[in-house]
């Protein structure tokens, strides 16, 4: 992938609910074959900075592009998990039947709008990638909440995007399934862009080539700059999250972070 | 065992009749229940069910005081449902905080305006058979506007299934997808719409709600698929209407309540058991 094409552009962006503001001069570029993440405390605008690439949201000010296109225009190239947590846990629909709608506004399904072998073949593939292949009949009920968000990770790339942006993928699941989840996305990023929001420093300390900083203004670091101060910048002062985390205890796997 | 007599007779074709529009209906009730209960529509519905009384009240005055004879009060509860529809569907749908009140009000003020133009209408009319339902006055045309509503229904279903599952699950996505999810929305409350006027007819506007979401919420609870679910809900409707008609015919009550109370009666049953069985120890 060649690192010189630029995937998503904002420039001078604010945005604000109604008069609240949310984001404020925020200047950003992601070039193809990035693995960044989008860090910061709650209510800090990370979820909203997505919406607005996703074109679900309107700027105030400024610009974004989207694979040089405005956002609305690249949707069929982004692949995109939402939270799971705010879908119906308890909707009737197999794990099968979810990760197909990655599949829909494509034009090859049959005349009933049923799903073409090849879209089929690409749910399963993608159920595959996420380590899920044989729980392609059960039902999304039964699952667990990481098993839940694999399926809408597996959702996304049914999509087949050029773009993956993941909202909080660390949520909800355990360490072995955290490390699974760090091994599938280096793997994707061979071939797509990917982009993540997570409050997970540790995970993404670990992930990720550069952190962009969500806190009304967007700052980026590459992930060595993670330290005491910068910690104390994003989240004005609260260091539990990195007390909690069991990546950076004793100068463990990751000297640049300190120890606590 | 009465019902079953009454039903061989040869003088009850009502009775037949009304079975026959019962079990026709109960196709309706369980698809489009599927989609009220998992899209979360019931308020949505209500609201249009209620608003029904402004257009039959309307369609009344405008028959007596301007003498339009060919407007059948069943015309301006279609005008009525299909208004309250759009007006809930573009409005009360979103991320506004609002929209619980738009809702309520067009519920509100539909039921007002029945009440208002039957008030101004000269002679007097007894609107409790719209209220409540009455099954046994059904007549043939009736009959066939339901099985082309069934068909229509089942058309629509069938052919957008799985985009409708997606708008049902996760709407977002799906518009992300590139679906049309308002237009599909639309026309989810535009059949709802269709099929509350049409089935008022057993067990009125007070009450039809209650048929549009507790068979498919009982179906619900023991089903993993949105088709499985669908058929449930439709068998659950069936016995709760030929239940019904049959208690009441043969203890002499109205025919909607007994039906809405068999439905209520199947909806804690099943959530019941559930609860027993499935109870951690």
């Amino acid at each position: 992938m060649n690192q010189d094409v630029s995937v998503i552009k904002i420039t001078d962006l604010d945005f604000a609910y109604q008069d609240i503001p949310v984001l404020q001069n925020v200047n950003l570029e992601i070039r193809q074959g990035e693995l960044s993440s989008i860090v910061g405390p709650n209510g800090g605008g990370k979820t909203t900075l997505l919406k607005l690439i996703l074109g679900l949201l309107e700027p105030n000010r400024g610009q974004i592009e989207v694979f040089g296109v405005k956002p609305e225009k690249a949707r069929q190239k982004i692949g995109y998990m939402p939270q799971h947590a705010h879908l119906d846990p308890l909707f009737p629909v197999s794990v099968l039947n979810v990760v197909l709608m990655g599949q829909l506004g494509r034009q090859n399904r049959h005349l009933w709008g049923g799903y073409s072998r090849q879209a089929l073949q690409t749910a399963r593939q993608a159920l595959a990638e996420v380590g899920l292949s044989d729980m392609a009949k059960n039902s999304f009920q039964q699952l667990s909440g990481g098993q839940r968000q694999r399926v809408l990770i597996a959702r996304a790339l049914c999509t087949e995007p050029q773009l993956l942006l993941l909202d909080e993928p660390t949520a909800n699941i355990d360490q072995r399934s955290e490390e699974n989840l760090y091994e599938t996305l280096v793997r994707l990023n061979r071939r797509m862009t990917i982009l993540l929001v997570s409050h997970d420093l540790g995970f993404v300390s670990q992930v990720v080539k550069s952190v962009i900083c969500v806190n009304r203004q967007v700052n980026i670091h590459p992930t060595s700059a993670i330290d005491g101060t910068l910690i104390k910048e994003i989240y004005g002062g609260d260091f539990k999250l990195v007390r909690h985390d069991h990546r950076c205890a004793k100068n463990g796997h990751h000297p640049h972070l300190p120890s606590v | 065992m009465e019902f079953f007599h009454a039903l061989v007779d040869p003088d009850n074709g009502f009775l037949r009749l009304a079975l026959a529009v019962g079990l026709f209906s109960s196709i309706t009730f369980g698809i489009i229940g599927t989609y009220v209960v998992t899209r979360r529509i019931s308020y949505l519905a209500g609201a249009v069910s209620h608003s029904v009384l402004g257009g039959i009240g309307g369609a009344l005055w405008l028959q007596q005081v301007f003498r339009f004879t060919w407007l059948d009060p069943v015309y301006g509860a279609l005008f009525a449902a299909l208004l309250a529809a759009f007006i809930v569907g573009r409005f009360g749908h979103g991320s506004g905080r609002r929209e619980e009140t738009m809702i309520g009000a067009t519920w509100a003020i539909g039921m007002a305006l029945g009440i208002i133009f039957i008030d101004l209408t000269p002679g007097y009319f007894d609107i409790t058979s719209y209220l409540f339902g009455d099954i046994l006055l059904v007549s043939g045309r009736d009959l066939k506007l339901i099985a082309v509503l069934n068909l229509v229904t089942i058309l629509f279903v069938v052919s957008c299934y799985h985009q409708l599952l997606a708008i049902c699950f996760d709407e977002e996505f799906a518009r992300l997808r590139g679906l049309r999810v308002d237009v599909y929305y639309q026309l989810l409350l535009a059949l709802t719409a269709v099929a509350v006027v049409l089935l008022i007819r057993i067990v009125g506007i007070v009450m039809v709600i209650a048929m549009l979401t507790l068979p498919a919420a009982a179906a619900a609870l023991y089903t993993r698929r949105l088709f499985s679910m669908m058929l449930l809900a439709v068998f659950l409707s069936a016995l709760a209407i030929v239940g019904g008609l049959a208690v009441s015919y043969s203890a002499g009550l109205s025919s909607g309540p007994v039906i809405i109370l068999f439905a209520g009666a199947l909806y804690f049953a099943l959530a019941g058991w559930k609860k027993i069985r499935y109870r951690h120890p």
